[in-house]
């Protein structure tokens, strides 16, 4: 499995609104690369265009099977968060449901959660339905996950155990590509961090060299706007 | 007796409801004699004019003016349903009643009546092919035998199915009882021998047997308590009687007939007492009987309200049933579809919830009886079926878009077909969100249920208003049919209140 992701030259647009500009993107197994900018410079959109859920007007794309998390999860409301897990292995992978029970157990606990696996989405707390969105992307064992805003509703000490796990999943052999508005979190997980503006990558690198040091002048705008934010 | 056509849902469970037409009056120096008929379908006792709709022609009509001229006042029609003509004159909606009403124990006891002035045989008209196979009511053993319902034909139908096995069904207007006779949904008809004139004139193809199954009087009804006015009608019949007018007003009807001197001759001997007359010799026989204790009427209708409950319910079930299947199609079509489907759907939606279900009933049952014979039942149950499904499809058509987009990109990433994800994430959480709506809309379909006895399907509602009719009175019967209809819907409310508060803490 080849979790390496190319993008070239892509573009996107929505009636008159320009959201991708010629966006140039690599990740490769076992990276964690963080997409940050401010709201509207297009991170989101990359994902979604990755993973298929939107069409791109221009551009080379080169990306192998994706999972998603979303920022709002958007667990199935109707099944417990072990049924969440197992239920594209029964329906798409056509895994008998007793194995794939068995892998949605494994991952529940090695994500922290073995022991909701009954409760119901409207049941869990923020953190932990995050934890079990991860568990259903992965139950399909997908090369490269894709992770919008992450640590959007994390305390502290949640955000260091999502970083650990996110840490672990690479170290796997997995590529992970997410987004996230908090530098702290990237600096501490991300191997690469690409700066977006206007729908172009304006800055990229090593995140202690890249946040340390920001060379683009809406890099440093961007941090500014996110340190005054916390 | 005779007609009112598709009110009977109008003045359902309830009082009743007046329509009131006020036809040009001469005004005079005395206050108007406001006489009560029902022009719907009322020919020959009161109509519209076809040459003028304004103004109303009829036999009753001409006897109605020549009372009130005798009375040396103008008349004044007024526009009451044939069923609620009794509840009105007690009431006091018109001061004099009279529109083929017929002279039956029950009503004389309730209201002031007149003497007769007209005697009507009860006649069975059947298919000219079926000339020589029914000529009596014991003949159509296990056939369909149709009249107007709260009638003396009515009630002579209901003891031949108890003697002869026949099927009694009961209409709500005089004039589809013979269309539907000469469709074949119906073997028979019982009725007034002047309604089946009329018919036969209207309509080829019938026989009407001259030989009277029994016989039967109009008379003119007043509220109970204005025995003065009622003894002023007798004296003005009576005269008109003894020189002539009577007569020639039947004749320009071409209503004159034998029986109508020997009535006149039995009426004038009697003089004074208009109810001695009222059931002459050698038609004691009448299966009418005397007017029904509360005591002795409640446990003879019960078995039939119970049995009229459960119509409702299987109907109103099977409706449902159908209005979900189709309901779900719709909902689906419209959501997934292209934009040439999604048109139709949402054109034949905004058709049956932008018409009344009596238009569609009516329609389905007698609109297009020329290409397909729809047996009532089905009938009923394919109207409200139909209309129900444009109410149900757009409840699930707003639960399958109130499930989050987000959810449905998940599957699709996760690599669901569309329809996998249809069934396993998005129709599962759009059947809980319809739930209880749907429940509420059961509710009313139950209570719609009604409207199927003007196609002759007698449930609950009808048969409360036989019961009604026969006893001379609405507060019990009407009690009742409001416990049974509570009895089914209540329980159904309360799961719908359940499901709805469940849903409420699972959104938060």
């Amino acid at each position: 499995m080849s979790g390496t992701v190319r993008v070239r030259g892509l573009h996107l647009t929505r009636g008159s609104r320009t959201i991708l500009a010629g966006v140039d993107l690599r990740a490769d197994e076992g990276e964690v690369v963080a997409l940050m900018g401010l709201s509207g410079s297009g991170k989101t959109t990359i994902l979604r265009v990755l993973a298929g859920l939107e069409p791109a007007d221009a551009g080379a794309i080169e990306v192998p099977k994706a999972g998603m998390v979303f920022q709002f999860h958007f667990l199935f409301e109707h099944l417990t968060a072990l049924d969440n897990v197992c239920l594209a292995p029964v329906h798409v992978q056509r895994l008998a449901r007793s194995q794939a029970e068995t892998r949605a157990r494994a991952l529940l606990n090695e994500l922290g959660v073995g022991h909701r696996e009954h409760a119901l989405p409207r049941e869990l707390s923020g953190g932990e339905a995050q934890r079990v969105a991860i568990a259903r992307a992965l139950a399909v064992d997908p090369p490269l996950l894709l992770l919008d805003e992450p640590t959007a509703s994390l305390d502290p000490a949640r955000r260091n155990d999502l970083g650990d796990a996110l840490r672990r999943l690479a170290a796997s052999g997995r590529t992970l590509l997410l987004t996230s508005h908090d530098d702290d979190f990237v600096h501490d997980v991300a191997t690469r961090v690409v700066i977006l503006a206007n729908g172009r990558v304006v800055e990229e690198g090593a995140p202690q060299q890249v946040l340390a040091h920001p060379q683009h002048e809406e890099t440093r705008r961007l941090l500014q706007v996110e340190r005054q934010r916390r | 007796m005779r007609v009112p056509v598709y009110w009977r849902a109008r003045v359902r469970c309830v009082l009743v409801l007046l329509v009131v037409v006020i036809v040009a009056a001469p005004i005079g120096a005395q206050s108007p004699l406001r006489w009560g008929g029902d022009a719907e379908g009322g020919a020959p006792f009161v109509e519209a004019d076809p040459n003028d709709p304004s103004r109303m022609v009829g036999f009753d009509v001409e006897i109605a003016e020549l009372v009130a001229t005798r009375l040396g006042r103008p008349a004044r029609f007024v526009q009451v349903a044939f069923s609620a003509l009794d509840q009105s004159a007690r009431r006091g909606d018109f001061d004099i009643g009279l529109s083929g009403i017929e002279d039956i124990p029950a009503r004389r006891a309730s209201l002031a009546a007149s003497v007769p002035y007209y005697a009507f045989r009860e006649v069975i008209t059947v298919r000219e092919a079926d000339r020589s196979r029914y000529f009596t009511l014991a003949d159509l053993r296990g056939r369909r035998v149709a009249t107007l319902g709260g009638t003396m034909a009515y009630d002579i139908l209901l003891q031949a199915e108890r003697e002869h096995g026949i099927v009694a069904v009961s209409y709500d207007d005089d004039v589809h009882p013979y269309e539907d006779l000469v469709l074949g949904r119906v073997d028979a008809v019982l009725l007034d021998h002047v309604i089946a004139d009329r018919a036969q004139r209207r309509t080829a193809g019938l026989v009407t047997h001259p030989d009277a199954v029994a016989t039967g009087h109009y008379i003119i009804v007043t509220a109970p308590e204005n025995t003065a006015l009622r003894d002023q009608v007798d004296a003005i019949l009576r005269e008109a009687m003894a020189d002539g007018s009577l007569e020639a007003i039947f004749r320009t009807w071409g209503l004159w007939n034998d029986d109508q001197p020997r009535l006149y001759a039995r009426v004038l001997a009697a003089a004074t007492d208009s109810a001695a007359v009222a059931t002459p010799e050698g038609q004691a026989a009448s299966p009418w009987p005397a007017r029904v204790p509360m005591s002795a009427a409640l446990p003879r209708y019960l078995p039939s309200l119970l049995r009229a409950a459960l119509i409702t319910l299987i109907l109103s079930c099977a409706a449902m049933a159908l209005a979900v299947a189709l309901g779900v199609g719709i909902a689906t079509g419209r959501v997934y579809g292209g934009p040439l489907l999604g048109g139709a759907l949402t054109a034949y939606v905004e058709v049956m919830r932008g018409t009344p279900v009596l238009l569609q009933l009516f329609v389905i049952y007698y609109g297009v009886a020329d290409v397909i014979r729809l047996p009532a039942f089905a009938a009923a149950l394919l109207g409200l079926g139909l209309n129900y499904a444009a109410y149900e499809s757009e409840i699930y058509r707003s639960a399958l878009e109130a499930v989050p987009r987000g959810q449905l990109d998940a599957a699709h990433i996760l690599g669901f077909t569309r329809w996998q994800t249809l069934r396993l994430v998005r129709a599962p959480q759009a059947f809980r969100l319809a739930l209880a709506p749907m429940t509420n809309d059961f509710v009313a379909l139950l209570k719609d249920s009604s409207l199927v006895s003007v196609l002759t399907v007698v449930e609950l509602t009808k048969q409360t208003q036989i019961f009604a009719t026969n006893v001379g009175s609405w507060l019990v019967p009407g009690l009742l049919c409001a416990a049974l209809y509570l009895a089914m819907s209540l329980p159904l409310s309360h799961l719908a209140r359940r499901l709805e508060q469940r849903w409420k803490v699972a959104t938060t």
